[in-house]
């Protein structure tokens, strides 16, 4: 008698556990599968909060920027867990409080080539054609050019300022999401439900925005967590070369560039810096994998 | 002809695929006419050129590379062919509608089913979406689905149940017209019997005209009143179920009927139609069937058949019938 009763229940409680999942849930799920990626939203989101918190905790003109001669050059210890520069100021202080313009500076960049990038690689992708070829032969023309030397061009055409930096970031990474939102578009235009949709007589707006785009949403969302981390490495690069955040700015790169002179006798100038970009952008590409993979449908099950 | 009760009239509809590689002669001048509440099945092989039809009716085909050259569709004494494609958007799926071949691929993932039959709703009437979802609901449990799972994604459910989804969405807005790309082709034997019942049943219900493209003649029988055989982009014969089923008068329809098992002689063999279809960018300047078919004469080889009209309902497109003595062997029984 329990026989008949048990696997009926089962039946039932693991046909409701399975539809209880939203597809939000799934991804997190198959997520969260993936130690790494865990490993690395646990960093990232570290990194954040010292990002929001030291914005409100520290001073910027007392204990960012103000110079303390007498406490220059000395190495990590309980007083300046990282050491102090060349002109007195904690660099562990400053690291945290980088944190605001690297993290910024990498999303709102991604920003920029998302919304450019993506919106001519979606009607590059949908109309096809002499539009497609415009849009990609100048995509084309555009990633010939070497990405650091393009954002150069563009910082030092309008100035350094972190205004201009992030648009000069976010340009350099254009092509490749008008490539990759082209491409997952191309993928689902042809699929039969988006004839069916048309046969049920919506507008070819309503199809390109609400039936193609949420299809092909996962390659673009792969794509944005993997340059959030390269437009954090262009930024600094460019910072280092001075074009980026003007000087007294605790910016990662400018942080570097100040200790590259010193790194024989003061090697932790530039360690620390160093060892913070490789972290943070570890750990956003750590993410991006996992999410490549949670959003992969062949791995589902 | 009484035009009131005309749902649907094709007349000399051409359709071309032209690509680099030559123009593909999908269509070739197809004159359909069917009434309302009448279902009328469209037969042949794959490249017959029936999906195309189907499409040039939703005026939907590819293009480019496809082009419409010349003909007239004409929907409830409106012409397809002249409207904008505002008028188009409003015109598809409220005044006609269709049901794709694979019910795995023609839901769109990323919405709920509920969500989907809803959005037909909401594009062709003012409805609000608490509204629209109530009737998605309603018409979720007319196809034999509980409402409750409206809320559910299209992966959640078996194929059977996606087709009628699909049979849902088509009918949301009461479609006059409804045309059904061999919709059965995907699903188990099993579940096709009861999707073809399900699509008679709503058929009765909501009035609708059919049309069924489909290659399985017991389909037709099942859920046609009327039959057009296509052939290279031609309807080759055409009747009522019975004209085209018990006289039989085309080579090719004879063909078709050979090529299926028979129940009450278990032992005969099966007769397959030789050869293939000719190449639709290079048809034979005769009659398109004439290198296949038994009864093939030099008129065949190179002239063009006309349609005859044997009776008030019965065509038959065959130079054959030039000689009054003619007769296909399927006849002599």
């Amino acid at each position: 008698m329990e026989k008949t009763n048990i696997v009926p229940e089962t039946v039932l409680t693991a046909s409701k556990l399975y539809k209880k999942r939203s597809q939000l849930a799934d991804i997190w799920h198959n997520f969260k599968k993936n130690k790494g990626a865990v490993l690395g939203l646990i960093i990232l989101g570290i990194i954040a909060v010292m990002a929001i918190v030291s914005g409100f905790v520290l001073d910027y003109d007392t204990q960012i920027v103000r110079q303390v001669v007498r406490e220059r050059l000395q190495g990590p210890s309980l007083k300046h867990f990282f050491g102090t520069d060349q002109y007195g100021r904690d660099i562990f202080l400053r690291i945290l409080y980088g944190a605001r313009y690297s993290l910024t500076i990498g999303i709102v960049a991604v920003m920029v080539s998302l919304a450019i990038g993506g919106v001519f690689g979606i009607i590059a992708g949908y109309f096809g054609g002499v539009i497609e070829n415009a849009i990609m032969r100048t995509c084309d023309i555009f990633s010939s050019i070497p990405s650091i030397l393009l954002a150069i061009c563009i910082s030092t055409a309008f100035g350094a300022s972190i205004f201009i930096l992030m648009i000069s970031v976010g340009v350099v990474s254009v092509p490749a999401f008008a490539r990759v939102a082209r491409a997952s578009v191309m993928t689902v235009r042809d699929q039969e439900y988006i004839e069916a949709a048309y046969a049920s007589g919506a507008s070819r707006l309503r199809i390109m925005f609400s039936h193609i785009l949420p299809n092909s949403l996962a390659p673009i969302m792969v794509q944005v967590t993997m340059r959030v981390g390269s437009a954090i490495i262009t930024a600094s690069s460019l910072s280092f070369l001075g074009l980026g955040i003007p000087a007294p700015a605790p910016e990662w790169g400018s942080m570097l560039a100040e200790g590259r002179s010193f790194i024989r006798d003061y090697s932790y100038m530039t360690m620390f810096p160093g060892l913070a970009i490789v972290i943070t952008v570890l750990s956003i590409n750590l993410i991006g994998d996992g999410l490549r993979d949670a959003l992969d449908p062949k791995l589902k099950r | 002809m009484n035009n009131k009760n005309l749902i649907l009239n094709i007349e000399n509809l051409v359709v071309h695929y032209e690509t680099e590689n030559g123009t593909v002669k999908a269509v070739n001048g197809i004159d359909l006419k069917l009434n309302k509440k009448r279902a009328i099945g469209l037969v042949g092989e794959t490249g017959a050129g029936k999906t195309t039809t189907a499409l040039a009716m939703l005026r939907l085909v590819p293009d480019p590379p496809g082009v419409i050259k010349s003909g007239v569709i004409e929907l409830d004494g409106e012409n397809i062919l002249e409207k904008s494609i505002k008028e188009l958007e409003k015109i598809r799926g409220k005044d006609i509608s269709m049901i794709f071949q694979d019910p795995m691929t023609a839901l769109n993932p990323v919405f709920t089913v509920g969500e989907q039959i809803a959005e037909s709703i909401i594009l062709h009437e003012k409805v609000s979406t608490a509204e629209a979802n109530t009737r998605a609901k309603e018409m979720l449990e007319m196809v034999g689905i509980p409402g409750h799972r409206a809320k559910d994604y299209p992966h959640q459910f078996s194929g059977g149940m996606k087709q009628r989804v699909v049979i849902a969405i088509a009918l949301a807005c009461h479609t006059k017209l409804l045309i059904a790309d061999e919709p059965t082709t995907a699903l188990d034997v099993t579940i096709q019997a009861q999707v073809l019942e399900l699509m008679n049943k709503l058929k009765e219900e909501y009035q609708t005209s059919l049309i069924m493209i489909t290659h399985d003649l017991g389909i037709v029988a099942e859920v046609c009143d009327e039959v057009a055989v296509m052939y290279a982009g031609r309807i080759i014969e055409q009747g009522t179920l019975r004209d085209v089923f018990n006289k039989t008068k085309h080579p090719y329809t004879e063909g078709l009927f050979n090529s299926l098992p028979n129940v009450n002689n278990r032992k005969a063999k099966l007769q397959p139609i030789p050869g293939l279809m000719p190449d639709p960018t290079d048809l034979p300047v005769g009659c398109s069937f004439s290198p296949r078919c038994p009864y093939a004469n030099d008129n065949c080889r190179e002239n063009k058949p006309i349609p005859r009209w044997i009776s008030d309902t019965h065509m038959v497109e065959c130079s054959a019938y030039d000689d009054p003595t003619f007769h296909i062997a399927r006849g002599e029984k």
